[in-house]
């Protein structure tokens, strides 16, 4: 098999110079503040399901249902996108961004049919959130057993 | 007859005429400073009905279509097709050629591919085997977002030095006579340069020293210099690649091209106004504005010499998960007006 070529440091510090940086300070701010107001909303939310007469059990499944529906909306209108290139991290952590991720894949893919588009690359994005997530709190449910419960 | 001039350029002695050439564009393109010079300006991207695979064949077979009426010839007249673009199997070029019943030869460049089917078509021709050769490629934003990067619907940012993908495609129809055309005087297929780069948001700076090796090579070649060009025109740099190509000209060659250095990727948008991060890229890029601002100057002799060198960066989706560096290529078609 042919040698990957090293990197070449004088270009690579040529490209470092050339290449402008994210604007991470501006990016920061404004996740913060749109993450603050998806908070803010799901805070709302939370009041209003409980005037409603929800437990505070139903409530808290309630409001991220609320949220992803509104998502996946949102993505289906073609209006997530758009504000998700303002917000950034502000939309992507939350549940919000979980949501995006598997309604969009599922309908760019649809032209390839519902079991092989839709169905197989709907968790292309959000498959290794679920896999990796799920195995960290495997794993923090052993630590915790050991630990906590038996030790 | 062909004949190979120093190391690497092919000199065709007769000088095969571009007789026609024609470019079909989507919104953002047609919203862009060259709109009024495109053939074809759709208002969407979805330009037919389908998916956006066969939006993006339907780009290229207008292309076809449009330089062929130009010029009044038919398929029927045409004795080869290259074309190619970005998807898979370079399905864009097949279902476009399909309708056409030209023999066929997809290619894949990346997003060298016009300067690769123009150079290959010109050869063809001053060579004396072919007739009437075209030459054609397409790349489509939403076609190459869904097989290379994201689903069009995912909230995301891009890094700056990411270029978009321009929806367009370009043909061109090559043929040995042809009085007051433009003509192609020079071909130089490229070598492939690695310089390590692997940030695939950074295609502009993994394809400037391919940019930069084939430009170095035309010059020596010819013994010319940049001063006796009007114009030496880079496929898809971008601002970043453009940047660095002419840094790692002086710094390497001592060469400074930035008198007559354009860049296709940074003609086609207007950065101030469009949100384009790096400029433009794919195989549309610069077949659209070669096949219409470009060849339009040349016909008008407005431009005498221009040197057209279209990088690609030779990657797949899979070699970039597997954190291959990025292979690169460029590709030098010489047009003069004589």
């Amino acid at each position: 098999m042919q040698k990957k070529t090293p990197v070449d440091a004088a270009y690579d510090a040529m490209t470092k110079r050339a290449s402008p940086p994210s604007e991470k300070g501006k990016n920061a701010l404004k996740a913060f503040l749109s993450g603050g107001l998806v908070c803010c909303f799901a805070q709302l939310l939370f009041d209003f399901y409980g005037m409603l007469g929800l437990n505070e059990k139903e409530v808290k499944a309630a409001v991220p249902i609320t949220l992803i529906v509104l998502t996946a909306i949102l993505t289906g209108l073609g209006l997530f996108g758009k504000l998700a290139k303002f917000a950034g991290a502000g939309l992507s952590v939350p549940i919000t961004g979980f949501a995006n991720s598997v309604v969009s894949p599922a309908m760019e893919f649809q032209t390839e049919g519902r079991v092989l588009g839709t169905g197989a690359k709907m968790f292309t994005l959000a498959g290794p959130v679920i896999a990796y997530g799920c195995s960290a709190a495997a794993v923090y449910g052993l630590i915790y057993y050991f630990f906590i419960v038996r030790g | 007859m062909p004949v190979r001039e120093g190391r690497y350029a092919i000199k065709l002695s007769d000088a095969p005429a571009v007789i026609s050439f024609a470019s079909a564009v989507g919104k953002t393109e047609g919203e862009g400073p060259l709109a009024e010079e495109f053939d074809i300006r759709h208002t969407t991207d979805k330009i037919c009905e389908g998916t956006w695979e066969m939006c993006e064949s339907r780009l290229a077979e207008e292309a076809l279509e449009k330089a062929f009426a130009k010029c009044g010839r038919t398929y029927e007249d045409a004795d080869i097709l290259f074309a190619g673009d970005l998807l898979n199997q370079c399905v864009a070029s097949t279902f476009a050629a399909r309708g056409t019943d030209i023999p066929y030869a997809g290619l894949f460049g990346a997003c060298s591919t016009m300067a690769l089917a123009a150079a290959l078509a010109a050869l063809c021709v001053d060579c004396g085997a072919v007739r009437l050769a075209a030459a054609c490629a397409s790349s489509h934003f939403c076609s190459a977002e869904r097989q290379f990067r994201f689903p069009l619907e995912y909230g995301g940012q891009k890094t700056p030095t990411a270029q978009r993908t321009v929806t367009g495609a370009g043909a061109l129809l090559v043929a040995k006579s042809g009085k007051d055309l433009p003509r192609i005087t020079r071909v130089m297929l490229g070598r492939i340069r690695d310089q390590g780069i692997t940030d695939a948001n950074n295609m502009g700076a993994a394809m400037a020293p391919a940019a930069a090796c084939t430009i170095i090579d035309f010059l020596r070649d010819t013994n010319s210099s940049p001063e006796d060009f009007d114009l030496i025109l880079t496929g898809d740099l971008g601002k970043v690649g453009s940047e660095l190509l002419r840094e790692v000209m002086i710094t390497r060659e001592q060469t400074d091209i930035s008198a007559v250095h354009n860049d296709c990727g940074m003609m086609i948008y207007d950065p101030e106004r469009q949100d384009v991060c790096s400029g433009g890229s794919g195989c549309g890029c610069s077949a659209s504005v070669v096949c219409s601002h470009i060849l339009k100057k040349l016909s008008r002799g407005e431009l005498h010499r221009v040197l057209y060198v279209a990088t690609g960066a030779l990657m797949s989706p899979t070699t970039a998960q597997q954190g291959e560096n990025i292979p690169a290529i460029a590709h030098a078609v010489e047009i003069c007006n004589i």
